[in-house]
């Protein structure tokens, strides 16, 4: 079959397993697939940054402020082969990529959250929605067997990679659609996870709308 | 104007353009094998992808072949220009005091007849021949006649070699070098030098398509550049391609006179091309398997490390590349091994031309552009399937390219000698023969 990533023929092994557990064999080649580095061993508990410490400094900063996000939890590593996926992904617009990540996405995510969360995408603003085509965040959030609440609308149009460091933390990017939120457990959805500035944001706002429980979950750790 | 010469997709667009002379067609159309994108000819249906589209609100079909030129989608027509594209004419721009070979100068001449008369022609030169300066003649020529010429080479590291020669020598021309992530994206030049990539984004802009290393990778295995090629010039134009290593159809045809061409058999310095030997070298194989390489290889890479002489030694894939490297460097620590994916790639080449690194392990993405004066080359497991005639050609091509140092010595070791191995060999030789023949060579 033809690799989702680099197009070259391979042939899948197949195995008594993938037949007995119904299974589908990877939809890309095995080199493609062993450029992508799942985040494991020593992470910071709150943000999956790979790091010695229990908890990083930026998650005691962010303590310091009361956020109100339990944790985040992320599936990848943020290296260059990541970056040209991404690239390819999200600015050229090939949707078809979201099918590498679902195996790992659900895998991930039913290892750190129980079934009876609802997912809420980080939204796109609408003339950057018109210009991609979609919003990453929903296609992720999309591998996922879970209600999705559209909760959250964008006012800022600039976009988060476009800004520095301390333009990120000042200035609101998000309010409230009035959907409902009330005493639900929330998984904030995202592509990434770089300095936290917007998930701490959609939390603090999803909180005051009456969410409790609230966590992220993002594709890539930078 | 800014739309002239151009095919672009309407999210593309951020001016408004002039709807006369534009045509506004669907950028993915459905056929009977099910989808066909209109801008890069693509009809693998497994390089089509659907999804929930928030521009149309349905699920909408989009080419994935060449998404990296932007999304060909159904809701994302391509609008074409259809006017005409200005031309701007200059009186004599080239100023280069070189001078041509006799072989050479034939060449140019059938090149500069073949601008004037909007025909196509191969130029079939050996590898160091010189082959960028046959062109500039005819590119002289086709300036002054208001002609806007475009060079197309297979890889991005070409465009950015080959551009900074050309303005030096058309200093009063503009030009534009496009490649993925290039300054020059969208302009429409009189000169232009681009990846066949970019060709995606032109229409009939071209009065002088030049098509340089022809046989090489990717365009010889991609259907899509030659689709691109052909779109991006004008119906009535001059078409050249250059290459050392011609396809096998294409040298039958040029025998039989089916397609003009013409051929520079010999070098600049007027000396023969290194002829390969070959050399057994047995079950190479079945040998490493057991961590031993054949005696006369490990004798070649001794007697080079004691002479003191720089070579490159050819592997036919990057995974025997990576173990054989460690195993070398014990002996010494001036092998260096490099590979298409390898992040070191320039530093090591580097390395290799400063004289840093004796003998470069490398797969076939040495075999063209690296010139380095004074070295032999070797090609381990010469029977491998990956060792085309073109390849071993071309390898070969990389040594005795100096004036100073005109010959070198080329060794293919195999187990079993295969007809690429033995095209290769004749089609040197009969290089040299008609050099020979035409008074080329001094020896």
């Amino acid at each position: 079959m033809k690799c989702l990533i680099c197009h070259d023929e391979w042939m899948p092994t197949m195995s008594f397993a993938m037949l007995l557990t119904l299974r589908q064999a990877d939809v890309c080649c095995p080199r493609c697939r062993a450029r992508f580095i799942r985040l494991e061993g020593n992470r910071c508990e709150r943000c999956s940054r790979l790091i010695d410490q229990a908890v990083c400094e930026d998650c005691i900063a962010w303590e310091k402020r009361k956020s109100v996000l339990k944790q985040n939890v992320s599936v990848y590593m943020y290296n260059d082969w990541m970056k040209e996926v991404m690239n390819r992904f999200k600015f050229r617009g090939d949707y078809a990529l979201i099918e590498a990540f679902r195996h790992d996405v659900r895998t991930v995510f039913s290892k750190h959250f129980s079934s009876d969360v609802c997912l809420v995408p980080i939204p796109l603003s609408p003339s950057r929605l018109a210009e991609r085509g979609f919003n990453q965040a929903e296609a992720i959030a999309s591998l996922l067997p879970l209600p999705m609440i559209f909760a959250l609308r964008r006012i800022d149009d600039e976009k988060q990679s476009k800004k520095t460091r301390r333009e990120r933390f000042t200035g609101r990017k998000f309010c409230i659609t009035g959907e409902n939120v009330a005493e639900k457990r929330i998984v904030i959805v995202d592509d990434i996870y770089t300095t936290g500035a917007t998930v701490h944001e959609a939390a603090k706002l999803l909180y005051d709308a009456g969410a409790r429980d609230i966590s992220s979950f993002t594709l890539v750790r930078s | 104007m800014y739309m002239a010469g151009k095919q672009l997709l309407k999210s593309e667009l951020s001016f408004p353009y002039d709807e006369k002379y534009v045509q506004v067609v669907e950028s993915i159309v459905k056929t009977k094998k099910g989808y066909r994108c209109v801008r890069c000819d693509n009809e693998d249906q497994q390089l089509f992808a659907s999804f929930p589209c928030a521009r149309c609100g349905r699920i909408c079909t989009y080419c994935r072949k060449c998404i990296m030129m932007g999304r060909c989608s159904e809701c994302n027509p391509l609008v074409i220009w259809t006017g005409p594209v200005p031309s701007t004419s200059f009186s004599s721009p080239l100023k280069w005091s070189g001078k041509l070979s006799p072989a050479q100068q034939l060449a140019s001449d059938e090149v500069c007849h073949a601008i004037d008369r909007n025909d196509s022609l191969l130029v079939w030169a050996v590898c160091g021949a010189g082959k960028t300066e046959v062109l500039f003649a005819g590119i002289n020529m086709a300036l002054s006649q208001g002609k806007r010429v475009c060079i197309a080479a297979p890889r991005t590291d070409v465009v950015l070699e080959l551009a900074p020669r050309l303005a030096s020598v058309f200093p009063s021309v503009d030009m534009a070098a496009l490649y993925g992530g290039s300054q020059d994206r969208g302009k429409l030049a009189s000169l232009t030098v681009s990846t066949t990539h970019q060709l995606l984004r032109y229409y009939r802009a071209f009065d002088v398509m030049i098509v340089d290393e022809v046989d090489a990778f990717p365009y010889s295995v991609d259907p899509m550049l030659s689709y691109a090629v052909e779109r991006a010039r004008k119906p009535t134009s001059s078409l050249i391609y250059l290459t050392a290593t011609p396809n096998e159809q294409w040298q039958s045809e040029v025998k039989r006179g089916k397609r003009k061409a013409v051929t520079i058999p010999a070098r600049y310095h007027r000396r023969p091309l290194p002829v390969p030997t070959f050399e057994w070298c047995g079950n190479w194989k079945k040998k490493w398997r057991h961590n031993r390489l054949p005696s006369c290889v490990v004798q070649w890479v001794n007697e080079h490390l004691e002479r003191n002489k720089q070579a490159f030694f050819f592997v036919p894939y990057i995974d025997f590349l990576q173990q054989v490297v460690p195993y070398l460097q014990q002996f010494h620590p001036h092998i260096e091994g490099v590979h298409a994916e390898d992040p070191k790639r320039k530093e090591k080449v580097l390395a290799f031309r400063r004289g840093q690194i004796s003998i470069l392990v490398t797969t076939t993405i040495l075999e063209r552009g690296v010139t380095v004066p004074n070295i032999d080359v070797a090609v381990f497991g010469a029977e491998q399937p990956i060792f085309t005639e073109s390849a071993l050609v071309q390898i070969a091509g990389r040594v005795g390219r100096s004036a100073q140092y005109p010959t070198g010595d080329i060794r293919f070791f195999h187990f079993g000698k295969t007809k690429a191995m033995l095209k290769a060999k004749r089609h040197i030789v009969s290089m040299n023969d008609e050099a020979r023949k035409r008074g080329l060579i001094d020896e």
